[in-house]
């Protein structure tokens, strides 16, 4: 069974207009997108600015209610859960965002925001402040970051530090889904390297299931086992990452094929 | 005599941690029509440079402590604010990463166009309006007549790009500073940037400096190269010989170290270790530390090194480590 299945997934915003704002369009953001991801597969998801990428990520996140069809996690059906049920779930599929700097909370220490996501999984620990401590600085380890930093704020690290604080706090309560949006896009190249390299190493480490937003074919190559091609709030095309790149099926795929910067 | 010419530009910030030595001794020139690139990670110094050229720097904590930047008779380092005004969005144009916080949220996008020619042409408002829309057609705006009477958010951030473009082209300047103009873009709105600002540039013979952490972008649009690390250029030389025969360990690291160069499945590789602190005083090779030499450590330890021509036209930092160091 796979892990993770998208059934017809549909999500339209209506856009009121007009005098009195009686005109009413209907924005299809995400229109009928079907998928299915094994367990510790990467999917790299691509396409253009506008093509429904973050609304997708959202639904699948459960940070939206779809118009239609259904998030199926494990067999389970998450539209039919209760809010409070469903609440209990996301600590199980946590989001990596592209701008670490926006999603950190500037008033919280690396051991404060990473002691909040661990006490969401183990509460037990909330007395027992030695095993949090070790929790904390494990897991700091384990992004690679120093363990003396632990009482640093987050305006205090680099943006490649910040983006890998943001992947401890996403890692801290033990999820099976991340989804990663556009994660390096905001980095240097030869940060972009190392964060790439520890995403590959925790997902082989700890069995993730990733979905790997992002605009760049290139780095989506690297990281993807397959790869989505979105546009327009469907689904273009899906394939192996390397069939993408040597075969592309589709026209937006060769469009964003194309546009990729290439050294000469 | 090039259009521009930097010489020994040493921009400080004298901060409450020490002298953050942001651009330590720089030098280059712009010829007229030239695309010229300045690649380095973050940090490295880029912006700090042009902006300098600019006057820009907020001063204090800012201070451009020595160096010349010859701009035909004029020196853009010594000149006063009135005089600065006169050159700065007519003789030189800017485009920044992000539109939207470049351009007013409150001001129509006619009121911040026609604004550069009213200051520093004289334009009537009329004139104006007629030569902004003209300039809007050229950046490929559909519809420039309607348009140009929108707001900046009624734009796509592709579409707002192209408003920066117009305006900072619509004097006709001669050197056009473009700081990561595309940064913030997706891969085929950014393709669509670059090819207009190369065609921008071909119309009206604008020399460009490129600012960018992309190397690929770099390969595609310059014609120069000057690769910075620590606020210094390690290696500058034209396009074909950056790429083809790097000589600075930097250089080579930087290019190793992109995704797309790298076959699936095997790690990528990584420039070990961080940016030097630029508050604290560097002796030697600023990538000594970061360079991965084999036996001993033959990189410069007393001195820092100079920029020597090694091959014509092909200038490297001349310490022996880095430019023996395998990557």
């Amino acid at each position: 069974m796979s892990y993770l299945e998208l059934q017809n997934l549909t999500k339209h915003f209506t856009k009121r207009g007009g005098l009195l704002g009686m005109n009413f369009t209907e924005v299809k953001a995400v229109d009928g997108v079907s998928l299915t991801l094994e367990r510790g597969e990467i999917l790299g998801l691509v396409g253009e600015s506008g093509c429904g990428k973050s609304t997708l990520s959202r639904l699948i996140m459960q940070l939206l209610e779809p118009t239609s069809g259904s998030v199926v996690i494990e067999g389970e059906r998450l539209v039919d859960l209760p809010h409070s049920e469903i609440r209990k779930r996301r600590r199980d599929f946590q989001m990596i965002f592209q701008d670490p700097y926006a999603s950190l909370n500037p008033r919280m220490t690396v051991f404060s925001t990473l002691a909040e996501a661990i006490l969401t999984r183990h509460p037990n620990l909330a007395s027992d402040r030695h095993s949090l401590r070790k929790a904390v600085s494990d897991l700091m380890e384990r992004v690679g970051l120093d363990s003396r930093f632990v009482r640093k704020y987050p305006h205090e690290f680099s943006g490649g530090q910040r983006q890998r604080i943001a992947i401890a706090r996403a890692l801290a309560t033990e999820p099976k889904l991340v989804l990663a949006d556009e994660p390096v896009s905001a980095l240097d190249v030869s940060i972009q390297s190392q964060i790439l390299n520890l995403l590959k190493d925790l997902r082989d480490e700890l069995d993730l299931t990733m979905i790997f937003i992002s605009h760049d074919l290139s780095v989506v190559r690297y990281i993807a086992d397959r790869i989505a091609v979105m546009e327009s709030g469907k689904i273009a095309e899906v394939q192996e990452a390397e069939d993408l790149f040597k075969d592309p099926q589709s026209q937006i795929t060769k469009t964003l094929l194309s546009a990729i910067p290439q050294i000469r | 005599m090039a259009l521009l010419e930097v010489r020994n530009l040493r921009t400080y910030f004298h901060t409450r941690d020490g002298v953050v030595k942001a651009v330590d001794d720089v030098s280059f020139d712009v010829e007229a029509g030239q695309t010229v690139g300045i690649v380095g990670e973050s940090g490295s110094g880029k912006s700090v440079t042009c902006y300098s050229l600019l006057n820009l720097i907020p001063q204090p904590p800012g201070c451009i402590e020595s160096g010349l930047a010859k701009f035909g008779d004029i020196d853009l380092l010594s000149l006063s604010e009135a005089g600065m005004r006169k050159v700065r969005g007519s003789r030189i144009g800017l485009i920044f990463q992000d539109p939207m916080t470049s351009l007013n949220p409150y001001l129509k996008i006619s009121t911040q166009l026609i604004e550069p020619l009213q200051i520093h042409e004289g334009a009537s408002k009329s004139e104006a309006l007629e030569r902004a829309v003209a300039e809007l057609d050229a950046v490929g705006i559909p519809d420039p007549h309607k348009r140009i009477h929108s707001y900046p958010h009624e734009f796509s951030g592709g579409m707002r790009q192209r408003v920066m473009i117009a305006m900072a082209l619509i004097t006709r300047p001669e050197i056009l500073i473009a700081d990561e103009p595309t940064t913030a873009l997706d891969v085929t709105i950014q393709r669509q940037v670059l090819d207009l600002i190369k065609e921008r540039q071909e119309d009206l013979g604008t020399a460009v400096i490129f600012i960018t952490h992309d190397l690929a972008v770099v390969s595609e649009v310059c014609d120069y190269v000057n690769v910075m690390y620590a606020g210094r250029f390690v290696e500058r030389a034209n396009v074909k010989a950056i790429f083809n025969s790097p000589k600075h360990a930097y250089t080579r690291a930087l290019q190793k170290s992109i995704p797309a160069m790298q076959s699936k499945g095997k790690r990528l590789y990584t420039i070990p270790g961080l940016p030097p602190n630029l508050s604290e005083d560097i002796v030697g090779c600023a990538f000594a530390p970061r360079c991965e030499v084999k036996e001993g450590d033959p990189c410069c330890i007393d001195t820092r090194p100079e920029l020597v021509e090694l091959e014509r036209e092909h200038w490297v930092q001349d310490c022996p480590g880095c430019l023996s160091a395998r990557i």
